[in-house]
């Protein structure tokens, strides 16, 4: 994880080797010996200029902006360009979005595996690019000038910018954006980069200003265009029916039943599956309800029984010799020894999850007849990825790769794996057409990638004070990041911490899950902290106060989340409340719920959140809101009813009757309060991911003295956990 | 050969008449607003309204709807203006947006049948799925939607 947590002052100005180092497209122009500025002789009405490889302008003022971030609800779609309007001092109301070519090296971010990649993860995308395109808007800007400085004949130094407009005070003379477009002249123009400043955080007229995102209005009445809506001319339909358990393959299939039925055109074996060809879509979905399978044997996943599986997880973290990845380590055990009085432990785990995310997966791959050139239409988290893995699939220069960029239907980490748009690729080179591939909810749910089951193991001693003094917390899954992102502890001070990781293999698919495991990491954490403390007979916030004496804006988060809430004053009856802190994504955030719980049933109810978020700048801070609050839903939605179960290895859910997710009615009240910073920004879309899950397994301790420690709290697990 | 009456016009269609109306809407009459999002009915992105009512396209064989009157997202209005998409707007409801075609058409429903809903009513009668969790936002939306009536 990068730490995004530097200062800078950014009104000082930018010198050369940082301007070099952060805006790799500009190295490109620069070393052109020209800043993109193209010379238009005569009318240049209906010419566009290039400012940047980043921004044009046309002699009407329309001024366009690339996004070189997947857009899957988040908004970044608009955050970023908007940051590089900012610099620009642009009119936004001249400002239109456009997908940025495929093109990593110019319009990829570096900040996650140090090589260039158009990747939207990790709730990235405006702390990656913040700093970039405030740098190239200013640059942009500084181009206009320059010309504008030669045009009126003055010195740069006494032209101002603002919406659009360069104006001279002295003359009273002014010209916009769209006048300069139009004479502006290739620049054999020495780049005077030395005195490029950045706006001071004050003057921003954009940025924290609530700008309307630029997709909403297609959203409201069906002009927005997600992959599953394109239609291209001859396109057939396609439909993979694939092995119920991974790993395994098609054997045999009665593929000649299949190809008797009109309009299905082709029938054929995929390493993982069966392949459907049809005319329309549902003919293919009634077609492979006669197809028959027989499916191979042997994947390692084949007996895998997820009710047993935590056994073997807690056996693993028990074993006495076993290989173990140290996280992170701080003082020693002998000196902890010392003053350890009472020793607590504790097994917290969690269960598979699935990202659900609305619009079933799908994409449509169009290979050319002499399958040397490839359209695929795809909504992607990881687009200059999977160009790269379809021009080796289809052994064909990547030049000849046409990514369509599309709106996700929700992303949420499942869609930076490439299985969909290679799927749809191998389908239209079978059938020598375009192919909409198009996966059933079912299919998208049984070959799912998910949260990972994991198991934290923490163990801690207390001194006669009732400190923490030292700390051991072991973490067991089948993937390092995904099973330990979060169980480090950077702002409690407890003088003895080991945190570890130990590997078991399963042969599930596993992916990122929104919060990756901070989500599981922080529900152990902060549900042993209030086990500690109750011990200790410690009110829960002190507790934490004093484990952050050392770091204050942790603990201005946590004052704030127990001011803004009912924390301290006696629920009403039958309710409860739950602390919680915890950091992610370069950002702090603390909060308090509100439950009740109806015992017969089994059922948690959460009524009320507060949530105090320390994230820096905040560009966009209404849509931040929605994202936290979204992030809350889902949050709430993975700790109360979610569970993806494997039975000889097979899922044994399939739609959203057996997987059930978060619905209004069960929706609540949710208060949330940004903590002012002009820090960078950092990361806001899975922010309010890791907190819920201890939040409310302490109010369900504070309302019924017991402690729930497998995630989710089923209404089985609650009744279970009351009758004990 | 059925007919079927769409935002006002008409549509014919020669295909299976099990089809679900969903795919008839999307792939026939070429009208992608109405989202596939489960193919069960269990989370309400195909909703429509039929003869006024909102329905689940895609449990809806479209052999069994000749003769009523459709409506999908891109007939409620011409240009954006109804007041439940203005009070979307206002709120700055989708995230994603792949659902909330489907809860507009929800919203709409429950505001010709009752003006002033209850959050109860709502919780009620919105049981549409999303996933971003923007519910928040389309309860407010709803409550507010009453004030932007022509």
């Amino acid at each position: 994880m990068v730490n995004n947590n530097k200062t800078k002052n950014y009104s000082m100005a930018v010198n050369r080797r940082q301007f070099i180092k952060l805006t790799s497209g500009f190295t490109f122009t620069l070393a052109l010996g020209s800043i993109g500025l193209k010379s238009v002789a005569g009318n240049a009405a209906g010419r566009e200029q290039s400012l940047s490889v980043w921004v044009r302008i046309d002699g009407s003022g329309k001024i366009t902006i690339y996004n070189p971030v997947a857009e899957m609800g988040q908004g970044s779609s608009t955050a970023l360009p908007l940051i590089l309007a900012e610099e620009l001092d642009a009119d936004w109301k001249q400002v239109e979005v456009e997908n940025a070519p495929i093109n990593p090296e110019i319009f990829g971010h570096d900040a996650i595996f140090g090589k260039m990649m158009m990747l939207t993860v990790g709730s990235f995308s405006v702390s990656s690019y913040f700093e970039r395109l405030r740098i190239a808007g200013a640059q942009a800007r500084h181009v206009l000038l320059l010309n504008a400085a030669e045009n009126l004949a003055v010195p740069i130094s006494e032209l101002t910018t603002a919406d659009s407009m360069v104006y001279h005070r002295f003359s009273g003379k002014q010209l916009s954006y769209a006048d300069i477009a139009k004479f502006a002249l290739v620049a054999a123009l020495p780049l005077d980069i030395e005195n490029i400043k950045l706006k001071p955080v004050d003057q921003f007229k954009l940025i924290g200003k609530n700008i309307p995102r630029v997709d909403i209005a297609g959203k409201l009445n069906g002009t927005a265009e997600y992959s599953i809506d394109v239609v291209v001319p001859g396109m057939k339909y396609g439909m993979i029916e694939r092995s119920p358990v991974n790993g395994d393959s098609p054997l045999s299939f009665n593929a000649a039943e299949l190809l008797a039925k009109k309009s299905i055109s082709a029938v054929f074996a995929m390493d993982h599956g069966v392949a459907i060809i049809g005319d329309n879509i549902w003919a293919v979905i009634q077609a492979r309800q006669a197809l028959e399978v027989s499916w191979s044997k042997g994947a390692l996943a084949d007996n895998f029984d997820s009710s047993k599986a935590i056994e073997q997880y807690a056996a693993l973290a028990s074993a006495a010799e076993s290989p173990t990845k140290v996280i992170s380590t701080m003082g020693t055990s002998a000196e902890a020894a010392q003053h350890v009085n009472k020793n607590y432990q504790a097994d917290y785990s969690v269960d598979f999850v699935y990202h659900a995310q609305m619009e079933p997966l799908n994409a449509v791959a169009s290979v050319s007849t002499d399958g040397q050139k490839l359209d695929l239409w795809v909504g992607s988290q990881f687009p200059s990825g999977l160009r790269a893995e379809a021009a080796k699939l289809l052994n064909i220069n990547i030049d000849n790769v046409n990514l369509h960029p599309c709106f996700l239907g929700g992303g949420f980490g499942r869609r930076s794996w490439h299985d969909f748009g290679l799927e749809a690729i191998q389908m239209s080179a079978v059938a020598k057409a375009p192919v909409k591939l198009l996966w059933s909810r079912e299919d998208d749910l049984k070959n799912g990638a998910f949260r990972p089951m994991s198991l934290q193991r923490i163990s801690a001693g207390v001194d006669q004070q009732g400190s923490l003094q030292s700390w051991h917390h072991r973490t067991i899954g089948d993937d390092f990041y995904l099973t330990a992102s979060g169980a480090e502890l950077p702002f409690y001070q407890i003088p003895y911490k080991v945190i570890d990781f130990r590997k078991i293999d399963i042969g599930i698919r596993t992916k990122h899950w929104r919060g990756v495991a901070h989500g599981p990491n922080k529900f152990a954490i902060e549900s042993f902290i209030d086990e500690v403390a109750l011990g200790e007979a410690a009110d829960p916030y002190q507790f934490r106060r004093k484990l952050l004496a050392q770091s204050p804006r942790p603990l201005k988060v946590l004052d704030k989340a127990v001011s803004m809430s009912p924390w301290g004053s006696k629920p009403s009856q039958g309710r409860a409340l739950g602390l919680s802190f915890a950091e992610g994504f370069g950002s702090l955030t603390a909060g308090v719920v509100e439950i009740s719980l109806d015992e017969s049933l089994g059922k948690i109810r959460v009524h009320r959140v507060w949530l105090a978020v320390d994230a820096g700048i905040i560009v966009q801070p209404d849509n931040a809101i929605r994202q936290l609050e979204g992030g809350i839903v889902q949050a709430i939605s993975s700790v109360t009813l979610e569970s993806v179960t494997f039975r000889d290895g097979a899922i044994q859910q399939s739609n959203f009757h057996d997987y059930p997710v978060l619905k209004m009615a069960d929706t609540p009240q949710i208060t949330i309060s940004f903590i002012q910073s002009e820090l960078p920004p950092s990361g806001i879309g899975e922010a309010a991911i890791p907190f819920i899950g201890g939040a409310i397994g302490n109010a369900f301790a504070a309302l019924t003295g017991k402690r729930l420690r497998h995630l989710p709290f089923t209404t089985n697990r609650v009744k279970t956990v009351l009758n004990s | 050969m059925i007919k079927l009456k769409i935002n006002g016009g008409t549509i014919p269609f020669e295909g299976d008449p099990d089809t679900p109306l969903l795919w008839v809407i999307r792939d026939t009459a070429g009208l992608k607003g109405t989202k596939f999002g489960c193919g069960k009915g269990l989370c309400g992105a195909c909703s429509i309204h039929l003869d006024g009512n909102v329905m689940r396209s895609c449990v809806l064989p479209v052999s069994a709807i000749a003769n009523m009157s459709i409506t999908t997202i891109e007939g409620i209005s011409v240009d954006g203006s109804h007041p439940v998409q203005q009070a979307w707007l206002k709120e700055a409801v989708p995230q994603c947006g792949y659902c909330q075609s489907g809860m507009i058409m929800a919203a709409v429903d429950l505001l010709n049948k009752n003006s002033q809903p209850t959050d109860a009513d709502i919780n009620q009668s919105i049981t549409n799925i999303c996933r971003c969790g923007t519910y928040p936002r389309i309860r407010k939306a709803i409550h507010n939607a009453s004030s932007f009536k022509k």
